[in-house]
């Protein structure tokens, strides 16, 4: 008995309206690899305050790898051996650099209008990874379990019962904000980089004020019209 | 064991303070800044190595 040819041939209506083709087609319509994984970058690229956006996520690996050797060796360890301590420090300073880097970088985005092009959610997904790093710098100072955790749990639990969400976020309780800060922060500020990421992939680079009506490469990436320039193009 | 643990009372005093009239900063705070604003200027002034400026 020979199977028939239409019963291993692919659906061909199924496979257009399916999910997965769908999903195929949207992602390489708008993250095609070239975009994904350029072989270069325009020249206006070549400046040393386009560093500090890479020089926040080597940071902020260095952050995530000392604190899983911490959560893994526990307080007991961190708290009073001398290693404990060096990479409980070395935690706190690369924080430290995460968010310096970070505010340079915020700064440079800021003083070029780095928003433009239709680059708004770039720009926004960057305003939400520093207010998730920010929740999760604190709930970091909360698990140092001296005066000064103390001092701002006290302090803190003010303002969160004020906004009414004491209750479910609660600085006393150390259970709950250990678990904030070595799960939920970690994997929400690292999900929302990679978001700004490939967003920074999807769009390329922006241009510098002075060129972004005349740039060939911006031109060539955002279909007519979609371009939000400031000024139009007119400039 | 507990004295490794236990700072001694005279490093939990809450750093030095510096004021200018109604302006007072944590003196730690005031370096972050000081080190974020150098980062920046240098980035903007600071030839990107590999790169020929064009004249
Ligand atoms: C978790 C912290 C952050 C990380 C790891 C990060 C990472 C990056 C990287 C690697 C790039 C591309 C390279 C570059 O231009 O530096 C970038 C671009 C960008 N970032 Fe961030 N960023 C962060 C926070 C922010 C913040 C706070 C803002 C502003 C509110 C922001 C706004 C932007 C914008 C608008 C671009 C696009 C620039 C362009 O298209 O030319 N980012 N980011």
């Amino acid at each position: 008995m020979t199977t028939r040819e239409s019963d291993r041939e692919p659906q061909g209506d199924a496979s257009d309206s399916s999910w997965t083709m769908w999903a195929r087609r949207w992602v390489l319509k708008h993250l095609p690899p070239e975009k994904l994984l350029p072989d270069g970058q325009p020249s206006y690229v070549a400046s040393w305050i386009y560093v500090f956006g890479m020089g926040a996520i080597a940071s902020l690996i260095y952050v995530v790898a000392s604190g899983l050797v911490l959560s893994l060796n526990g307080p007991a360890w961190y708290h009073v051996s001398s290693l404990g301590r060096f990479v409980n420090s070395s935690h706190l300073w690369s924080v430290e650099l995460f968010f310096m880097t970070m505010v340079v970088h915020l700064w440079g985005k800021y003083w070029m209008a780095a928003w433009r092009g239709g680059r708004v959610l770039t720009w926004i997904t960057g305003v939400i990874s520093f207010a998730v790093s920010i929740v999760a710098a604190f709930t970091g100072y909360l698990l140092q379990t001296n005066f000064d955790s103390q001092w701002i749990a006290f302090q803190a639990k003010d303002a969160l019962n004020a906004v009414g969400i004491g209750a479910w976020f609660n600085v006393a309780n150390l259970g709950q904000v250990f678990m904030w800060h070595i799960v939920l922060l970690p994997l929400a500020v690292a999900a929302i980089v990679a978001l700004h990421v490939l967003l920074v992939r999807m769009h390329g680079v922006v241009p510098p004020l002075e060129v972004a009506a005349s740039d060939a490469q911006l031109r060539a990436d955002s279909p007519a019209g979609t371009d939000t320039t400031i000024g139009g193009g007119a400039r | 064991m507990f004295s490794t643990v236990l700072l001694p009372l005279s490093e939990i005093g809450g750093g030095i303070y510096l004021g200018w009239g109604r302006f007072l900063i944590q003196f730690g705070n005031l370096i972050v800044i000081v080190v974020m604003l150098a980062l920046f200027a240098l980035a903007l002034v600071l030839p990107f190595p590999g790169t020929k400026r064009p004249k």
